[in-house]
């Protein structure tokens, strides 16, 4: 099962690249989701899938599935839901401001 | 009892005390607190020089960073105790001055502050024993330098040549750092007693010829040797006593005392002896040929700097032949060598500073320090007239100064140069004579120069000025040193026996007190005498003559110079930096992430790939579960359908499926808390897509060009693969235990059933409360984002 998780993974990773690197700016938020989804598969892997058990302590079980890498996605989950709602925001005010969301034509000023 | 340790410090310690508490007394001059710490040292010094006489030597030793064999070992023999008391008997005078040159009214705690500094590190270059210390003190007096150079930062001229001095001075330094690092590979240790004791096991080491010419270029930079002299006339921009400090007595002595202090290592080497002395011999040359071209008093005194310390390399450089392996009878000879250069390096010190500080005078009274502007001050400034006389006579070589025993002994050591026969010395010993003949020609002309065009002749009344003798105070300082010139003329043993014998023995560590000579004042009519008297005759001639001599500068145009090279150097270098700066720094989001992927894909990719780390195996592999068949491929086939959504709602809703499917994922991966926090975010994210999706426009058909598309598909194919192959690797083979079954006790040791919650909320409790301010300052960003309304940006953009 993990070569599976990791597989997908990959393909996720492929596709969030390939959106980092246009210039429409959706589309590279777009891609900072995607990147962290396959991270979370790719962490969920990295324990592996032995136990039998969700991680909540009862008499009934005495193997449970590792439970740090579920604390650590737990966490990351969060933090990039942080993230995506701030470059949303900045994509808003950048349009709003320069009326363009191409990446292209954003560039600044030439001699800073 | 202060250790030398603590005298290092002292000054540091010192500048700190000024910053914190001194800093609030405007009125105050601060130049009588600091002048306490110079004296203190210089007296502690002092207390030293009959313990370091009898062949005593201090170590103090405090270890700094023990696991990278870096100790902070302090050294006082000889040699270093010199140094020390240049820099803090110079140093007293030199404070006692400022605080007479400069007013309340200047930045004087800058001032102060920097100069403690360079007191400090400049006294750890000399007693420091580390190779590594030794070279942080050193770039620290490259730094304060620099400092003070631009002290007047107002000024164009204080700011190129504080930056000049900094340029070649590092640049030399960082070559010393690589020498010394051989020296260590070589030797093993970084020890400099310890590399003097074991060096003779090493003379036939490859690395032998690059760490000479490294140290070396250190040395030649910080001490202004050809081609390398150009930084210190522009060093001038400082203030006077600075110039006198810093400039002519100790810090670009600094490269003298490394070649003093390499001697015993490097001494009898072949490229050694060549490069030292030859050099030495050019910049002696040259510096006095360049300083009669001088109109700008200062200018003319820091090429007679640089002159006077080509002679006093080129006598290290006569001195290390006694080195030789295959020398005994004439060592003595060649030890009269390095006697002769200790000897003139403290008469120079005297007579320099003397200068330097009578100049800073003329400069504070008259306003100028044009040579053309300046003249007849005689009567004016008989005192200062008096001193300008004693430290120019002594410079010139003449007696009753200290001058003339050092040029005696430094002609001496130059005639018997043709005794010795090996490294072809022979072909070349009938040179050296003639060239250090005319440089002290030379030498004598703008001597008299500074004397007489000063203060004889026509007085030529500056507007506004009226000419009168400096201050009481101001004067001390150089009536002390000029004092000194002559009272060492006369007692020239003290001196000699007391300071610069001991320092002889620890350049020469084998050789004993009794087969060191001492000074005589009288040799009888020898060649050194007739040559004296030859200079004298032939200078006196071309003084007179001087604007008929000063013709022959017209071969030597000023825009074919070191000068102009660095200058081109330094404009060239700024070009290709803003040229390569332009080239990658492009002002797209696209290159720049693709620099990171192309550095993920060959370094990180090849690295891998070339170490073999890649392995496969599906010995742990659990089977899959049927549902995650399902779902793993309508992810997959959800991220094939991103690549060609047409319209931004598609990939919206796309990258929605996905964050719904990893959340049904979860569940089958028995993470409930994952799943549900999964389902929450993934609707409220994209519910903030859709709601930008309102805000931003629909994605325009633009055309990509066909290229750029398949970059980008090979570029992010390669880094799925790597990524997918890095994480098999990893995968399949475990290398560690997992430390997971530690949270299995979560009951006990934090009280809950949960285990995902008490790592969340428990063991890693901190980590959760840092989450929560992560949040709180993006949740203050989105706020200020929308709040934001200052139309400043707009008009910018609007601009290009």
């Amino acid at each position: 099962m993990e070569t599976v998780i990791i597989i997908v993974a990959g393909v996720l990773v492929t596709v969030a690249t390939y959106l980092l690197l246009s210039k429409n700016l959706i589309r590279v938020i777009l891609g900072t989701a995607i990147l962290t989804h396959a991270v979370h598969l790719l962490l969920m892997a990295m324990g592996g899938f032995k136990g039998e058990s969700v991680p909540i302590i009862s008499d009934k079980h005495t193997t449970y599935v590792d439970a740090l890498p579920q604390a650590l996605i737990l966490t990351s989950i969060v933090i990039s839901f942080a993230v995506t709602a701030f470059f949303l925001v900045l994509a808003y005010q950048v349009y709003k401001r320069t009326n363009t969301d191409d990446l292209s034509k954003l560039r600044g000023y030439r001699h800073e | 009892m202060l250790t030398i340790n603590l005298a290092i410090l002292l000054p540091f310690l010192a500048a700190l005390f000024i910053l914190l508490f001194l800093r609030r007394f405007r009125r105050f001059h601060i130049g009588w607190f600091v002048l306490i710490i110079p004296a203190i040292l210089f007296a502690l010094l002092l207390r030293q020089i009959p313990n370091i006489a009898n062949g005593k030597t201090l170590i103090h030793q405090i270890n700094w960073i023990p696991s990278f064999d870096i100790n902070f070992i302090s050294y006082l023999d000889g040699l270093s105790l010199v140094f020390g008391l240049l820099i803090t008997g110079i140093g007293t005078l030199v404070v006692l001055y400022s605080i007479y040159y400069l007013s309340t009214e200047q930045s004087l705690v800058h001032f102060y502050i920097y100069l403690l500094l360079f007191m400090g590190s400049m006294l750890g270059v000399v007693f420091s024993d580390h190779l590594m210390v030794l070279y942080v003190f050193w770039e620290l007096t490259s730094i304060s330098s620099f400092l003070l150079i631009a002290y007047w930062y107002q000024r164009k001229g204080s700011r190129y040549g504080a930056k000049k001095a900094l340029h070649i001075t590092v640049l030399g330094g960082f070559a010393m750092l690589i020498g010394f690092l051989m020296l260590y590979v070589v030797t093993g240790t970084f020890s400099i007693r310890e590399i003097i004791e074991t060096i003779h096991l090493y003379k036939d080491h490859s690395l032998m010829t690059p760490m000479i010419i490294f140290i070396l270029l250190g040395a030649f930079t910080k001490s202004a040797q050809f081609p390398f002299h150009i930084w210190l006339p522009d060093a001038m921009e400082a203030p006077t006593p600075i110039s006198a400090y810093l400039h002519s007595a100790t810090m670009v002595k600094a490269g003298i005392y490394v070649v003093a202090r390499f001697t015993p290592v490097f001494g009898g080497e072949a490229l050694w002896f060549w490069l030292v002395s030859s050099i030495g011999l050019l910049t002696l040359f040259w510096g006095s040929f360049t300083a009669i071209r001088q109109t700008d008093l200062k200018a003319l005194l820091a090429y007679s700097t640089i002159s006077q310390l080509g002679l006093i390399m080129t006598l290290f450089g006569i001195g290390s032949l006694s080195l030789h392996p295959d020398i005994h009878v004439e060592s003595v000879l060649y030890t009269q060598a390095v006697f002769a250069a200790l000897f003139h390096l403290v008469n120079h010190s005297t007579f320099k500073g003397t200068l330097f500080m009578v100049i800073g005078i003329i400069d504070y009274q008259i306003g100028t320090r044009d040579l053309r502007r300046l003249g007849g001050l005689i009567s004016f400034m008989p005192i200062s007239f008096t001193i300008a006389m004693i430290g120019s006579f002594s410079m010139a070589g003449l007696p009753p100064f200290n001058g003339f025993l050092s040029k005696e002994m430094f002609f001496t050591a130059i005639l018997h140069l043709k005794d010795f026969d090996f490294f072809s010395i022979q072909t070349f010993a009938g040179i050296f004579p003639v060239v250090a003949w005319i440089a002290s020609v030379f030498t004598f002309i703008y001597s008299m120069m500074i004397v007489f065009q000063t203060f004889f002749g026509p007085y030529k009344e500056q507007p506004g000025v009226e000419a009168k003798e400096a201050s009481f105070g101001m004067l001390i300082p150089p009536v002390t040193l000029s004092a000194l010139v002559v009272l060492i003329f006369f007692f020239p043993n003290i001196l000699g026996d007391y300071v610069i014998k001991p320092a002889v023995l620890s350049v020469y560590p084998g050789v004993t007190n009794e087969m060191i000579g001492s000074i005589s004042l009288w040799h009888g009519f020898n060649k050194e005498l007739l040559m004296t008297i030859g200079i004298i005759i032939l200078g006196i001639i071309l003084y007179i003559y001087r604007t008929y001599f000063k013709k022959v500068y017209i071969a030597f145009p000023r825009n074919i110079s070191f000068d102009t090279l660095y200058n081109n150097a330094l404009e060239f270098t700024d070009r290709l930096a803003k040229g390569i700066t332009n080239f990658y720094m492009t002002g797209y989001l696209r290159h720049y992430v693709m620099y990171i992927f192309l550095f993920f894909i060959i370094v990180l990719g090849g690295s891998l790939y070339y170490l073999g780390a890649f392995t496969f195996s599906l010995n742990n592999d659990q089977p899959v579960h049927p549902f995650v068949w399902m779902i793993a491929s309508t992810i997959v086939i959800a991220g094939m359908t991103i690549f060609f959504a047409k319209t931004r709602l598609t990939a919206i809703l796309v990258n929605g499926y996905i964050g719904f499917a990893i959340a049904m994922l979860f569940v089958l991966f028995r993470a409930p808390d994952l799943a549900l926090t999964q389902l929450v975010v993934e609707t409220v994210t994209t519910a903030l897509f859709l709601l930008c999706f309102y805000f931003l426009p629909e994605w325009e058909k633009t055309k990509v060009v066909r290229k750029v598309k398949m970059t980008n598909i090979v570029i992010s194919i390669s880094v799925g693969t790597i990524f997918t192959l890095i994480a098999l690797s990893v995968k399949s083979g475990k290398l560690f235990r997992s430390i997971s079954a530690y949270f299995e006790n979560a009951d006990e040791l934090a009280g809950g059933k949960n285990i995902v919650n008490t790592i969340l909320g428990d063991f890693r409790a901190f980590d959760t409360m840092l989450e929560v301010i992560v949040l709180f300052i993006a949740g203050i960003g989105v706020y200020t984002l929308i709040k934001y309304t200052n139309n400043k940006g707009v008009e910018k953009l609007e601009d290009k």
